[in-house]
């Protein structure tokens, strides 16, 4: 790296104190937070663990000052950022989110990057020497001018850890800030993160469900307890060792207990090709254009029946974009995708020309923001639309649905909102939506990203059994979990079109079946 | 290229600052509005028609980017011609439709305005990034910063709206209620698109909202601005030449004695 953030004299870690601090969010009965107890030293680096629900994410929100007032919530206890409220230490405290769409703020990258100095009111001469060293430290090398528009997630979320870099913040937040990225992207934000905290002195915490991520770099482990206070707090080898087990079964991502992987009926013979694609071109058509802009291309591939085929590779390289389009969704835009009868079931051979009706029963897709493919206003409702749309009779289509809320612990929550559901929830919930009308194929975007190990070991040995009654499985992943649990065909999309052909290894074979094999492409 | 960072050709009028190209286009709109007549809108017409030369913008992109005013013109000029208000010598009368001396004058102001109204206003936009804009309506106008800058990031999201509603269209072929239903049907899911829309785009903005807010915006210290919008003296410059175009415009009608204040 060129450029470096040098540590500011005057600036040291902040330290945050809390006493018998507690949040009720505004219209919840019962309370996000409550009786936590905690001192966090100057320069300490703690990661925050709990099961979902025990209020990590208001605990971040709290200390980046941006929880609200009176009216969004009711606070009891105390909650200090160097003595002081943080919504009045603002600049001190540093928060980066788990989304990275929605914190992009400006249309260029450097701009992004200087806004919050402005509104902190550094002097403009400092200004964009703080932004490119920010830039450089995140690794991030891109022209200042370059559209935020079109950067990838990763880069998208260290472009947000750059601007709250360029705050020289007392305090840095992260609050699952590597969920939504590639294993690259995962290693390249947590050496920046540190870089630029071991540079300045800053106090780290930081909110992540893999462990393994931050297990080596944080000096300190805190466990909130769902039902107020702390489970445990200390040193992170005890901590993992003490409650490890605990903690797994919550969900959290501890390495020494792993989530448990489902027996796939090994030596099962493959099952008939279902969808084939044929030198095949995605792309999806710009907005006001006719051609498509083609992202990934010389694309061959046999899907069959009661086999899992993932395709990872690079941000960028057209995964989402291919899963759409083996989905019937998006037309290809060069070469062909073909539904074998076993799967067209009497229709023309090209899923793209299907009526959206006929898909419900060929191919079901899950796409990666669940939040997406919500149509209604309840859990219930939700899981009817396609039992409807097919035309089962109502005491068909409601047995159905009854059995898979009960299958995807989803029955206490018939009558919610699908958008109120925690993100582990909206996962099953979207993925049950899919199974609700049984297709043969199932097309899953993501499905695994963000979620806590207990909803990926359900999601795995669901997948697991519906490959085992036939069901064909496409998943575009990152995962490389996912990928050695369920796998038995992998697709590797490189960068850029045109360069080599893509083609699918046979998992199962002498090789090392998760390393690339020939640089990158299998 | 995008609504946000358009590629923007070197240029003289692209060089000057956003705010003075606003003055020049409001002051020619408003004193095109003060009167209905030929010769004010024809004079305006032409002289930006001069300083078009100095746009940046190629033949090609001008077509594609005014098209809009000269479809709308010829449209606003003929309703006018046949249905506008009627005076001197009758060319065509049949039933509500009558053309006269005076309905064709009128048409041919109402087409000429939409024309020189219109242009300086599409220029403006295609020589100006909406960054810049509002840096100098915060730094220039003094507006206040709050709105400008919470406006300029609204504006990003309008950008994934068009990403959103093609997700969203997608997610509901996959569910099976993509298609059928006919006219009624495809109404139905358009209206449903648009709130599914709306819900998703208030939650994003509710997201931004916060990030921005973690970021140090909506405090009450001073800003500082980390790109300077300075008005200079060109800028100065073009402001005075948008008057002048006003003002010739308004002598040469007066002066011609086709000058007819509306508000008289």
């Amino acid at each position: 790296m060129p450029a470096t953030i040098r540590a500011d004299p005057s600036m040291t870690g902040a330290r945050v104190t809390a006493t018998g601090w507690g949040w009720r969010h505004a219209g919840r009965s019962t309370p996000a937070v409550s009786g936590l107890d905690l001192d966090i030293q100057p320069g300490e680096r703690v990661l925050i663990l709990g099961p979902s629900g025990a209020g990590k994410s208001t605990l971040m929100h709290a200390l980046a000052g941006v929880l609200g007032d009176d009216e969004d919530g009711d606070e009891t206890g105390e909650l200090l950022v160097d003595g002081q409220r943080p919504s009045r230490a603002r600049g001190r405290v540093g928060l980066v989110l788990q989304d990275p769409d929605a914190q992009v703020v400006l249309a260029r990258v450097g701009d992004d990057v200087a806004f919050g100095c402005e509104n902190l009111g550094v002097p403009r001469a400092e200004i964009w020497p703080r932004v490119t060293g920010a830039l450089a430290e995140v690794g991030l090398d891109l022209p200042l001018r370059h559209p935020t528009s079109a950067l990838s997630g990763g880069q998208k979320q260290r472009l947000a850890l750059a601007g709250v870099l360029a705050l020289r913040p007392g305090l840095v937040l992260l609050d699952e800030p590597t969920a939504n990225l590639d294993p690259d992207g995962v290693v390249e934000v947590r050496d920046a993160v540190l870089r630029s905290v071991g540079a300045s002195g800053a106090t780290l915490v930081v909110i992540e469900h893999r462990v393994a991520v931050w297990q080596h770099v944080v000096d300190r482990v805190i466990v909130l307890d769902p039902a107020g206070g702390l489970l445990a707090d200390g040193p992170t080898d005890s901590v993992l060792s003490a409650e490890g087990e605990r903690l797994a079964a919550a969900g959290v991502w501890i390495p020494r207990y792993p989530p448990p992987r489902p027996d796939r009926r090994a030596g099962a013979p493959a099952g008939e090709v279902l969808l084939a694609a044929d030198d095949l071109a995605v792309g999806r058509v710009p907005f006001a254009r006719k051609r498509a802009s083609v992202v990934a291309d010389n694309i061959h591939l046999a899907v069959r029946a009661g086999q899992a085929t993932t395709i990872s590779g690079p941000n960028g390289t057209g995964k989402s974009t291919l899963a759409l389009t083996l989905a019937g969704l998006l037309a290809p835009a060069g070469g062909t995708v073909t539904a074998a009868p076993a799967l067209a079931g009497g229709l023309d051979g090209a899923p793209h020309r299907w009526r959206s009706r006929d898909l419900l029963e060929r191919i079901g897709t899950v796409f990666q923001d669940p939040e997406h493919q919500f149509l209604a206003g309840s859990v219930h409702d939700e899981l009817m639309i396609g039992p409807r749309a097919l035309g089962l009779s109502p005491a068909a289509a409601t047995e159905r649905v009854d059995g898979l809320l009960h299958r995807l612990r989803l029955d206490h929550l018939a009558d919610a909102n699908p958008f109120t559901l925690s993100g582990g929830e909206k996962r099953r919930l979207s993925v049950a939506t899919v199974l609700a009308t049984r297709p043969r194929l199932l097309v899953l975007d993501e499905p695994t990203f963000g979620q806590d190990s207990r909803t990926w070991a359900e999601l795995v040995r669901l997948l697991a059994e519906l490959l085992d009654t036939g069901t064909a499985v496409v998943a575009v992943t990152h995962d490389a979990e996912f990928i050695s649990a369920l796998a038995d065909a992998r697709l590797v999309l490189a960068a850029g079109p045109d360069t080599q052909p893509a083609l699918p290894a046979p998992l199962h074979s002498p090789s090392s079946p998760v390393s690339p094999a020939n640089g990158g492409r299998a | 290229m995008s609504i946000m960072t358009p590629d923007i050709r070197p240029s003289l009028i692209a060089r000057v600052n956003p705010v003075a190209k606003l003055a020049v286009a409001l002051l020619i709109g408003l004193a095109l509005m003060l009167s209905i007549d030929w010769v004010s809108a024809a004079v305006a017409l032409a002289l930006e028609g001069l300083l078009l030369a100095w746009c940046g913008l190629s033949a090609r992109q001008f077509w594609l980017r005014t098209a809009p005013v000269w479809i709308a013109a010829p449209f606003g000029m003929l309703s006018t011609v046949l249905y506008g208000q009627d005076s001197g010598a009758v060319w065509f009368s049949a039933g509500i439709i009558s053309v006269t001396d005076g309905s064709i004058a009128l048409g041919l102001a109402i087409g000429l305005r939409v024309l020189a109204i219109g242009i300086p206003g599409i220029v403006l936009l295609a020589t100006t990034d909406p960054t810049d804009l509002a840096d100098g309506l915060a730094q220039v106008l003094r507006l206040p910063a709050r709105f400008v800058l919470g406006a300029l990031a609204g504006l990003r999201l309008v950008g994934m709206f068009i990403d959103d509603w093609h997700s969203l269209a997608l997610a509901r072929r996959a569910r099976g209620v993509g298609d059928g239903g006919g006219l009624r049907g495809r109404a139905r899911r358009f209206l449903g698109l648009a709130f599914a829309l709306l819900v998703l785009s208030v939650r994003r903005g509710s997201k931004l909202a916060t990030a921005m807010e973690a970021r140090g915006f909506g405090s009450d210290e001073p800003r500082t601005w980390a790109r300077p919008s300075v008005f200079g003296l060109r800028d100065a410059l073009v402001v005075v030449i948008g008057v002048g175009i006003a003002a010739a415009a308004i002598t040469v009608a007066v002066l011609a004695g086709t000058w007819h204040f509306v508000l008289a």
